[in-house]
């Protein structure tokens, strides 16, 4: 009996190594405390009662909405951004499976992940957004299917889905179960296939929302070919997500990385900058051709010109240049910062679009409140969290050398 | 029964072609709309009694709307909890013109093509009607009404979208409108879309009329069940303008019409470029690599 025991000892548990990274318990919770988790753990203390807090007592209490604004930050950031800088998933996803751009293999998974949690965050954001959060099955049953949203509701909800299997293939990995892990890495090919289709409509249909406001979104964000803005800036933000989130990981997980085979992130990110450059460099000129279709130049020496101006020269224009320089000079450094700026650049564009260009008539202003900006925070740092938390367990930035052969 | 003929066109709409008998669908929606319920305002005929804010609110349920002319200073929008606002403002030769404002019943209601889940929807009988089960509260048609016309129960930790039913109930049971029925000075007429609208031409063109030439709401956002004749300018009487007289629904045809190609191309696109980067890479390991190599490898 006791020796029995000795041996369950001395045998790793699965819990120990798989969870807590083969620590015991106390030196595993002893490594959490960093000035990092602080800040993390500060922030959730504020941000998860709040959200709690916004279901029991309603939207009124707890965002600055109001008749003329219907969608704040919780729309205009988490769902809008949340999603556009999730498109790294389906962009280096057809990448590496469908281009059969192999070196870009490396920066698949963790570009997968992102995604997936980028979807969940959304989705969160947007649950605490819908006034009425259990009627979203009514989107199963009911179907509005002259509704951009509706488009948008059936991918979001088939995407997220394909990204979790996509994500198995890194989680059974982890655990060692073979068989499913085969399976799974078969239907990998499909499953892209399957994310470059739905992303293509939803992406594109987040822009096709604001056709139906003509009068309240400026004329200067207003197109009838928003729909096609938003799939092209889609491809861009993945790109740069892409560069600025593997930069990070790289250096982050350093320590993780060692004794795995040697990857030169250099050549890929250059890779990178060459592709962000055509697509930013496409992106400027589509966004030149809005004005031109709109009439819309007038309002160029208008303050919402200037906002306007800002978006596309500052995080458009010099990005593109930045991207092709770095690229074609081999300065990393350069398509790094051009990779941020663009990132940036979106974020700022669906704000644009969402809050700050809408209702461009109307005196009144949306402000969002505190309480709607830190949700928002917490819905990010999760996000980071859970990213650190896989990583540091689940083989994303590396493959489990026992299963790559199985291709 | 309207939207899935609609979608239909939306699919076939993509194409360059069909754009002309999506078109087609559109007139001929306006056409059997003629047939249904509207109501022509005349603000010429309108005194300001706002016994129609009093009418609405007894048949929805709602406060009752405040007493007084105070009320009239400042111009008012309708809210979650009134449905009709009367707005007041200085006729050409002085006195006082009146608007009232309430949910237009659009002939295609942008709310309700907006709506993901159909809790918005045009009823066969003309209203443009909201059903609170079905509604999850994205709010996109408060984004999408040109009227601004649905508004939020933002308190409420159960929030519903609110807003003029054009008393459907009433309707059905043969009556008119809670406020058309009380209006004591003829200022709303009840009655039939093409009715109201040879009666809004007969007075705005009628010699010697003072009348604005325009009747709001023929074409408005592709047409309204509601009808505006007016001597001043309609945005002074607190109405919105400037929004385009074709269908909203025809404003996301296009990109409505997108889906089933994309649903349709992709995949074989796809996996074409799949087949093609798989033959390069064999062609290429098959010009490194002596082939006996590669079955070693493989086997």
């Amino acid at each position: 009996m006791a020796s029995a025991r000795t041996q369950a000892l001395a045998q790793p548990s699965f819990f120990r190594e798989k969870i807590l990274l083969g620590m015991t318990v106390p030196a595993y919770l002893k490594s959490l405390l960093t000035p990092f988790n602080a800040v993390a753990a500060a922030i959730l203390a504020v941000g998860v009662p709040i959200l709690v807090y916004r279901f029991a007592a309603g939207l009124g209490a707890t965002t600055n909405l109001s008749q003329a604004y219907p969608w704040g930050l919780w729309i205009g950031f988490d769902m809008m951004t949340g999603i556009v800088l999730a498109a790294g998933g389906f962009t280096i996803g057809a990448t590496v499976q469908l281009l059969g751009l192999k070196d870009y293999h490396v920066i698949e998974r963790p570009a997968i992940l992102t995604a997936f949690l980028g979807y969940v965050m959304a989705i969160i954001g947007l649950l605490a957004d819908l006034g009425r959060p259990w009627n979203i099955v009514m989107a199963l049953v009911s179907y509005g299917s002259a509704s951009a949203l509706f488009e948008v509701a059936w991918c979001v909800m088939c995407y997220s889905s394909v990204l979790l299997l996509e994500f198995t293939v890194p989680f059974f990995e982890w655990l060692g179960w073979r068989r499913v892990h085969a399976v799974l890495k078969k239907a990998l090919l499909a499953l892209t296939v399957l994310s470059v289709m739905f992303s293509t409509m939803h992406q594109s249909a987040l822009g096709s929302l604001f056709l139906l406001a003509p009068t309240k979104l400026h004329p200067l964000w207003y197109t009838p070919f928003i729909f096609i803005f938003f799939f092209i800036s889609a491809i861009l933000a993945g790109i740069s997500m892409v560069i600025v989130e593997s930069s990070l990981s790289h250096k982050l997980f350093a320590h993780r990385l060692e004794g795995q085979p040697h990857v030169d992130m250099d050549k890929l990110l250059i890779g990178l900058g060459k592709a962000g450059a055509l697509v930013s460099f496409a992106y400027f000129f589509l966004k030149l051709q809005g004005i031109i279709d709109g009439h819309a130049w007038g309002y160029l020496l208008t303050g919402y010109g200037a906002l306007f101006l800002v978006e596309i020269l500052g995080f458009v224009l010099l990005p593109s240049l930045l991207f092709a320089y770095g690229a074609r000079n081999q300065r990393v450094k350069l398509v790094r910062v051009a990779g941020v700026l663009t990132v940036l650049g979106i974020v700022f564009n669906r704000l644009n679009v969402s809050i700050f260009a809408f209702n461009w008539q109307n005196p009144v202003r949306y402000v969002p409140s505190w309480m709607e900006i830190v949700v928002s925070l917490t819905l990010v740092t999760i996000g980071v969290l859970c990213f650190r938390w896989v990583c540091n367990r689940m083989p994303i930035l590396w493959e489990d050398p026992a299963f790559s052969h199985e291709d | 029964m309207e939207f899935s003929r609609r979608s239909f066109f939306k699919i076939a709409g993509a194409t360059a072609g069909t754009g002309l008998l999506a078109g087609g669908t559109a007139r001929a929606e306006t056409a059997s709309a003629d047939d249904k319920p509207g109501v022509l305002v005349d603000t010429t005929r309108c005194v300001g009694c706002r016994a129609c804010e009093a009418a609405c609110a007894e048949a929805n349920g709602l406060p009752p709307p405040p007493e007084g002319d105070d009320v009239l200073a400042a111009r008012r929008d309708t809210s979650q909890t009134a449905f009709t606002v009367i707005n007041r403002t200085e006729a050409p030769g002085g006195g006082d013109r009146f608007g009232k404002k309430q949910c237009m019943h659009c002939i295609s209601p942008a709310c309700a093509s907006a709506c993901p889940v159909r809790a918005l929807d045009k009823q066969p009988g003309g209203p443009v009607t909201y059903n609170p089960s079905k509604c999850m509260g994205c709010r996109y048609c408060m984004v999408a009404c040109p009227f601004d016309i649905p508004k939020y129960e933002y308190e409420s930790a159960v929030p519903r979208v609110r807003k003029c039913s054009f008393c459907a109930p009433r309707q059905a049971k043969g009556l008119p409108p809670a406020c058309a029925e009380v209006c004591p000075s003829g200022a709303l007429t009840f009655g039939t879309r093409h009715e109201l609208l040879e009666e809004a031409k007969k007075r705005i063109y009628a010699p010697g009329a003072a009348y604005v030439r325009h009747v709001y709401g023929e074409h408005e956002a592709g047409g309204t069940s509601w009808l505006y004749v007016s001597d001043v300018q309609f945005e002074k009487l607190a109405l919105a303008t400037g929004m385009p007289d074709r269908p909203y629904t025809d404003l996301v045809a296009g990109a409505l019409g997108a889906p089933p190609f994309i649903m349709t191309l992709w995949p074989p696109l796809l996996m074409g470029l799949y087949t093609f980067s798989k033959r390069r890479e064999e062609v290429e390991a098959g010009e490194h690599a002596p082939k006996h190599d590669e079955e070693v490898h493989h086997g």
